[in-house]
């Protein structure tokens, strides 16, 4: 039987709108910015209830960012949205200083991550924002994996005190986890237990994970899966539990495998456990025009992708 | 904060600031001595007459006036006339600069000076953010005003228009924002830079007030912004176009952008120092 089931699908950027209409309902010091990207970002429902609080900024993510920055200032807690190329990479000096080294209570709220963006192109498919973010210090980087759980991460950085990255998706996707999940920052969740391989997966891939692991079970193979939704600060005790059990990992992720979720998991083995890590994710290319799953298919971010190279690291044990 | 009113007074203030800021920068032989001591006579006027605030600092400001500083290499104004009012101890600004230092090169957060509020540095980014506070404080139906400077070079930079435009559509009408106009950036005048063309004309046509100001004349800088407090509150951002002199009070600095970034040595540093009364007593 299956482990995880889901009846329906569901977009993760409507999982960030749900979560921010929620936080306008019950916390007066949520404020929420866009750049021209209201409905693409599903903030219409905060802003047709919280006019005051919803702040139309154009196309102009610099000064959003900075401008977000300055709301901290008089106890706000600001949520900008954009897509995740125009919330990263056209902004991070932006981030880097006014936000992170300033130590600003700012949530950075990105859709339209990744290939599953689609038709739109490389232009807009952001592979490289997971790393951009991480590498600042002070920020919290957060990817869910479906509607539920970007909502209650949503809900959960506004308790939450520090600049912090949230980054969500396109494409409706199977929405399979609980509704009233308790969202923990930080904190490695184990879907699927398991002892022979370890899969670490974070975002879109989780669900593949997910499938993946039904076709290993059907092999005889018990996979380990497990959801980072936090990037940083990674669960680096639960993913060394995980390992120095089944002795060998993979990655999952939608995303460069050059500063991702994958080379977090490598440096934490390293130091601690090293053991055979397989890397799913785009192999250092920008992304093209296509329908995401033509897309997730052609770069190599499927479940059968997760299925060989859990393979691939058990062969290596 | 007891607020000086005596021009002559603020006077004698901004001497000793421009004995802490070029001394702060001989002592460590770097840091922007040239926009520092250029914008003295504004940042004594607002922190010891115009600002009501408290040294005894908290981030949220809530029920005080802010100010931030956009151009942030010019901290050792910033930090003397912190210093000065309260906010920390005068003989801090010895560490400017320096390893373990709460004074970094550029103003900062992470080391918890007290009326720091924003790192800035990176520049054209000081402005967005002052309009963010602003917003805030409307929000918060806090009638204190923010007060920003910014460089005219700084200017160059994208960002700054982006905020200007977003001001005027919102009509953020409680701010005071003041270009630093010195004419004057690290590769030569802005002149042969990159021209600013007219700015009175350019933040009109974005939707501002425009004041043009003397910002070397301590009098008429307090009057100024007297003025622009009666601007403020009528539908549209204020800004203050005030022309310095690049390195005001040291003969051998004035009009030229060379002491930008470039400290004294010891004679040149004796001879600024014999132009500027000690009227504090030194740190």
């Amino acid at each position: 039987m299956a482990k995880f089931t889901f009846t329906e699908k569901k977009d993760t950027r409507s999982g960030f709108g749900a979560g921010l209409t929620e936080l306008g309902r019950t916390n007066p010091n949520v404020v929420a910015l866009c750049a021209d990207l209201t409905g693409s970002l599903k903030m219409n429902d905060f802003q047709k209830e919280n006019p005051d609080r919803f702040f139309q900024v154009g196309i102009a993510e610099a000064n959003m960012m900075g401008l977000a920055a300055g709301m901290t200032i008089g106890g706000k807690i600001p949520f900008t949205g954009t897509f995740a190329n125009f919330s990263t990479g056209r902004v991070y000096d932006q981030i880097r200083q006014s936000i992170a080294y300033s130590g600003k209570n700012v949530k950075i709220c990105a859709s339209h991550a990744g290939l599953t963006l689609g038709e739109d192109g490389a232009t807009h498919q952001i592979l490289e924002d997971i790393g951009l973010m991480k590498m600042l210090p002070h920020m919290t980087v957060i990817n869910p994996c479906d509607f539920n759980q970007t909502k209650a991460a949503t809900i959960a950085l506004a308790s939450h005190v520090g600049p912090a990255y949230l980054r969500f998706g396109r494409p409706s996707v199977p929405n399979f986890t609980a509704a009233d999940q308790k969202f923990e920052i930080g904190k490695a969740w184990k879907m699927i237990e398991g002892t022979d391989v370890s899969i670490f997966a974070t975002g879109h891939m989780v669900w593949h994970a997910v499938e993946a692991e039904a076709i290993l079970a059907e092999k005889g193979i018990k996979a380990e899966v497990i959801n980072i939704h936090t990037i940083k600060p990674l669960d680096e005790s639960a993913i060394i539990q995980s390992v120095s059990k089944t002795r060998c990992a993979v990655s999952a992720e939608e995303h460069n495998i050059f500063g991702g979720l994958g080379e977090s998991i490598a440096g934490a083995l390293s130091r601690n456990f090293p053991a055979p890590l397989e890397m799913v994710g785009v192999k250092d290319s920008f992304g093209e025009s296509g329908t995401p799953a033509e897309l997730m298919k052609k770069y190599g971010l499927s479940t059968e992708a997760i299925v060989e190279a859990a393979l691939k690291a058990i062969g290596r044990k | 904060m007891n607020k000086i009113t005596d021009t002559q007074e603020l006077k004698r203030v901004a001497s000793q600031v421009r004995r802490d800021i070029v001394r702060m920068v001989h002592a460590v032989q770097s840091g922007h001595p040239g926009g520092s001591l250029g914008c003295t006579d504004f940042m004594v006027a607002l922190y010891f007459n115009i600002l009501r605030h408290n040294p005894k600092f908290s981030m949220d400001a809530i029920n005080e006036d802010v100010f931030f500083l956009s151009n942030g290499h010019i901290s050792p104004v910033w930090y003397s006339v912190l210093a000065r009012s309260g906010y920390f101890p005068v003989n801090e600004l010895s560490t400017f600069r320096k390893l373990n230092s709460r004074l970094q090169g550029h103003p900062a957060t992470e080391e918890h000076l007290p009326g720091i509020r924003i790192a800035s540095g990176s520049l054209g980014q000081g402005l967005s953010a002052a309009i963010g506070t602003a917003q805030v404080k409307k929000l918060n139906q806090d009638k204190h005003l923010v007060y920003l400077l910014m460089g005219d070079g700084e200017l160059q930079e994208g960002q700054v228009w982006e905020a200007a435009m977003y001001a005027a559509h919102n009509a953020v009408d409680n701010i005071i924002a003041t270009v630093d106009v010195n004419g004057q950036q690290i590769d030569g005048p802005t002149e042969k830079v990159l021209s600013l063309m007219n700015l009175r004309a350019k933040f009109e046509a974005f939707g501002w007030m425009v004041v043009e100001s003397d910002g070397n004349d301590m009098a008429s800088i307090v009057k100024t912004l007297e003025h622009c407090q009666g601007l403020a509150g009528k539908g549209r951002p204020v800004m203050n176009l005030m022309k310095t002199e690049m390195g005001q009070g040291v003969d051998y600095m004035v009009g030229t952008h060379k002491w930008h970034g470039i400290a004294p040595n010891d004679d040149e540093l004796a001879k600024a120092l014999a132009q500027l009364e000690e009227t504090l007593g030194d740190y």
